[in-house]
């Protein structure tokens, strides 16, 4: 692990391998991953907007949870960003197939599933006002 | 070499462009954190320092990034480092969020 964040960080490695690609390939990887760095960072806002303007819900700590989940899956985002970018300009300069990735279906469940028990938190909450 | 004569510099452009946005998204995020952190106390103080630490060291990579000198294609060290501080922020939020149930 310790070899794979060694490499993020040394041009010289990446350089290494292959040949180097027309530069406009290169530029739009580094778009996608400023768009994923952006998307990891707006599930960290949503957990520090989470953690101080939601009131106090009714089951405890939820309102932290919610804040803490988030902030990990945002730094978790923009961790796998760099790690994606950095396979998929390997595989660009060697012309391999590019690095397939299960990591966005992932995400999109996780976060379709914590909106779904949101959604039943809300619920019940509101039918046992009752 | 036709590919190049038919991209009149847009795509530097575009992703100068892009890292101006991420350069705005890491601000919103330093204020949020600094907002959360300042209690009144001197460790909340302390603890809005180093956002305010980190937002800057983040800030001038992107801005070097989104003004240099464009599509050398050249692999710095500003990528892994703005993923790095994104993460460390996500580290400071939940640090912050955990201490606030004290």
């Amino acid at each position: 692990m310790w070899q794979a964040i060694r490499r993020w960080f040394d041009p010289r490695d990446l350089r290494s391998v292959g040949s180097t690609p027309d530069y406009r390939f290169s530029l739009a990887n580094e778009r996608t991953f400023l768009a994923w760095l952006r998307t990891g960072l707006a599930l960290v806002a949503g957990g520090l907007a989470a953690a101080q303007f939601l009131p106090p819900l009714p089951l405890a700590h939820l309102r932290e949870i919610i804040a803490v989940a988030l902030l990990l899956l945002g730094g978790t985002v923009a961790v796998r960003a760099v790690d994606h970018w950095a396979r998929t300009e390997r595989a660009i300069r060697l012309g391999e197939e590019l690095p397939a990735s299960r990591f966005p279906a992932v995400l999109a469940l996780s976060v379709g599933l914590g909106a779904l028990l949101l959604v039943a938190a809300v619920l019940s909450r509101a039918l046992g006002d009752r | 070499m036709t590919g190049h004569a038919r991209d009149p510099g847009l795509q530097p452009e575009r992703t100068r462009l892009a890292w101006r946005r991420t350069a705005l998204a890491l601000t919103v995020i330093m204020v949020l954190t600094v907002r959360l952190a300042l209690t009144g106390d001197v460790a909340g103080a302390l603890l809005a320092g180093v956002a305010v630490v980190g937002w800057g060291a983040a800030l001038r990579v992107c801005w070097r990034r989104a003004t240099g000198s464009g599509p050398s294609g050249a692999y710095g060290r500003a990528l892994p480092l703005v993923a790095l501080a994104t993460a460390g922020f996500a580290m400071l939020g939940a640090l912050l969020v955990v201490r606030g149930l004290w």
